[in-house]
């Protein structure tokens, strides 16, 4: 039913956008947090930054992670000498560059969602002997997992679409860093690859909706948790 | 201010002091280890700061907190207990049950692992807690679905499931109806006599301290203006404004002797041998009372009027007269404060206040050391104490 060309597409696809979100999830929750929960020096300064891949051309992105993390890059250098790591042209390396891109949603999304916890039960359920960690697992995490579903799901998507950034770092290499954007866009340079293009077109869209109804029922699902869940 | 006893090693000390904006709160006290300590105060007097400062909530900014012997607090030694590490049970002014756990998720919340398993590791168990405080039937419910007075019940038992070593309670009957008000003071009256932990109960109503309280604490403008024992503060003139101005009431008690099922009244014979007859209380004969005497529903007499209504006529002695005006609280207006006596009388060993007209007291000739009839219009309050 597919061609090798869209499964190889769909597959890589797949891996990046998964291991873009899944390395970024932990340390999102934990600024969200920060950004909700905490007052420091330089909190806007943290906040606008995080938001930058959000209003930049994904181009400067990766323009920028091209200068950093390149071989010839100062980043890029070091870790090649320490541990051989080398992020451009790698499908690791458009990993990095979507998680980068989906990174403010995933925060804003969780945020929010930290934000409407009532820190007068987090006040309540440690005056119950619960120290931080168990107050964050048992109320508030609980009380924000719609918010948190919605996040990850959302940076997901966003991963899964991720073209500009990708292609400046990771480049459009067949069976490696090609994902289903990226074969979509070289079908269209190619002559004759019309009923292609518009295959995997189609696939795109179902790929997407799909993202997006299962994150509404999980984040359903959550909610009426939330609300009936037993201790 | 009266001076604490420092030596109390078992109750709670402490010496603090808090800013909070233009609101200073500056409080030097010991609570007894045992019984029902209220602590009293108009809105914005400092109860609820001072609640959140032996919780562990807030920090003071100079001073310190003792529960025990042991400092919780002590900002010069730099000492400061976690609140989880407290081991205080605190009732909130709004429940604040978790949203996301049933009523025995909530109540199971703070209970120590090895109490989980079994019953009575320390203190009482989890079925006592839920039959004591009646919510049995509550136990598969989400909090949602509760009504204020139910919600209040169940955070008064995850409270004192968390095994606490003192039960902090602030304003648990607020929003209430008085119907469930009434209740949930006498499931609170019932927590004290039966449960050995001493309970700090912030309110600013009267009537609620009166029914269950043993010792008194009264803030004024985030300082302590009295503390001591209910009876001896209740007695004393000058708090009469705090306690409860126009509705100023004295504490009676006495023991239930009989029911007059015609006419609804229940017979109660103090501790004189005198009898009162009230409006019928639902407790068993010989049960304890305690009675709420409004101060101004006591009319005095010379001699036992005849062909009245007052169906209570008490004799008792007249043992001070207060002729000073004013703090009488009977409104901004100067002539009725000016016009209004308190006269103190003695049943047997029982105090009881009266508020008469000055003219009346002329008139009557009332002098400290007369006999004189105490006729009691209503009795506002039963509370059945055991």
């Amino acid at each position: 039913m597919l061609s090798e060309i869209e499964r190889e597409a769909i597959a890589i696809s797949l891996k990046v956008a998964g291991s873009a979100v899944g390395w970024t999830l932990i340390p999102g929750i934990a600024l969200a947090w920060l950004l909700a929960r905490r007052e420091f020096r330089g909190k806007a300064l943290l906040d606008g930054l995080l938001h930058l891949p959000l209003v930049l051309p994904p181009v400067v992105v990766g323009y920028l992670l091209l200068i950093s993390l390149g071989r010839q890059g100062w980043l890029g250098q070091w870790l090649d000498r320490l541990f051989g790591i080398g992020l451009p042209f790698t499908w690791q390396g458009a990993a990095l560059a979507g998680g980068i891109m989906a990174f403010p949603l995933l925060v804003r999304a969780v945020r929010l969602s930290l934000e409407a916890v009532d820190p007068k039960l987090e006040a309540a359920a440690s005056t119950l002997g619960a120290n931080r960690w168990r107050v964050l697992a048992t109320i508030t995490l609980p009380l924000a997992l719609p918010g948190v579903i919605t996040g990850t799901l959302l940076a997901f998507a966003r991963a899964l679409s991720e073209f500009g950034a990708t292609m400046t770092f990771a480049a459009n290499i067949p069976g490696e860093t090609r994902t289903l954007p990226l074969a979509l866009y070289s079908l269209i340079q190619t002559p004759g690859q019309e009923d292609a293009a518009a295959r995997l077109c189609a696939l795109s869209i179902a790929i997407a909706m799909l993202a997006l109804l299962a994150s509404e029922w999980l984040a359903r699902r959550a909610r009426r948790r939330i609300s009936e869940r037993d201790g | 201010m009266t001076r604490l006893h420092k030596t109390d090693s078992h109750g709670l000390a402490l010496d603090v002091t808090k800013r909070l904006g233009g609101f200073a709160l500056s409080a030097e006290l010991t609570f007894p280890a045992t019984g029902v300590t209220a602590l009293f105060g108009a809105s914005g007097s400092g109860k609820t700061s001072l609640l959140r400062l032996i919780a562990g909530l807030d920090g003071p900014d100079d001073g310190s907190i003792r529960l025990a012997g042991e400092t919780l607090v002590d900002t010069r030694r730099g000492v400061f207990v976690a609140p989880h590490r407290r081991r205080l049970g605190v009732v909130f002014q709004e429940a604040r049950l978790f949203p996301h756990y049933r009523v025995r998720g909530n109540l199971t919340y703070g209970m120590p692992r090895a109490k989980r398993k079994r019953d009575t590791v320390k203190g009482p168990g989890f079925d006592a807690v839920v039959s004591l405080l009646g919510i049995e039937a509550l136990l598969d419910r989400l909090p949602g679905t509760l009504s204020g007075g139910e919600a209040r019940r169940v955070a008064i038992g995850r409270a004192l499931l968390s095994e606490p070593r003192m039960l902090l309670l602030d304003e648990p009957l607020s929003g209430l109806d008085a119907p469930r008000k009434r209740e949930l003071l006498r499931y609170i009256g019932q927590l004290a006599k039966r449960i050995d932990i001493p309970i700090l109960f912030v309110s600013h109503v009267p009537e609620e301290l009166t029914a269950i309280a043993d010792h008194l604490v009264v803030l004024e403008h985030g300082r302590v203006r009295a503390h001591g024992r209910l009876e001896e503060l209740l007695l004393r003139f000058d708090l009469t404004e705090q306690l409860g101005g126009f509705d100023a009431a004295s504490l009676l008690e006495a023991h239930l002797v009989g029911h007059d099922e015609r006419y609804a009244l229940s017979t109660l014979r103090l501790a004189d041998g005198q009898t009162l007859a009230v409006p019928r209380v639902d407790a068993p004969l010989g049960a304890r009372l305690r009675l709420r005497v409004p101060i101004r529903d006591v009319a005095l007499a010379l001699l036992p009027p005849e062909r009245t209504s007052f169906r209570n006529q008490l004799a008792a002695t007249v043992a001070r007269i207060d002729a000073t005006p004013g703090g009488t609280g009977i409104g901004n207006d100067e002539v009725a404060e000016n016009s209004a006596v308190e006269v103190g009388l003695r049943l047997g060993d029982q105090p009881l206040r009266a508020r008469l007209t000055r003219k009346s007291l002329d008139e009557l000739g009332l002098k400290e050391g007369m006999s004189v009839i105490a006729l009691v219009r209503s009795v506002a309050f039963a509370e059945v104490m055991v």
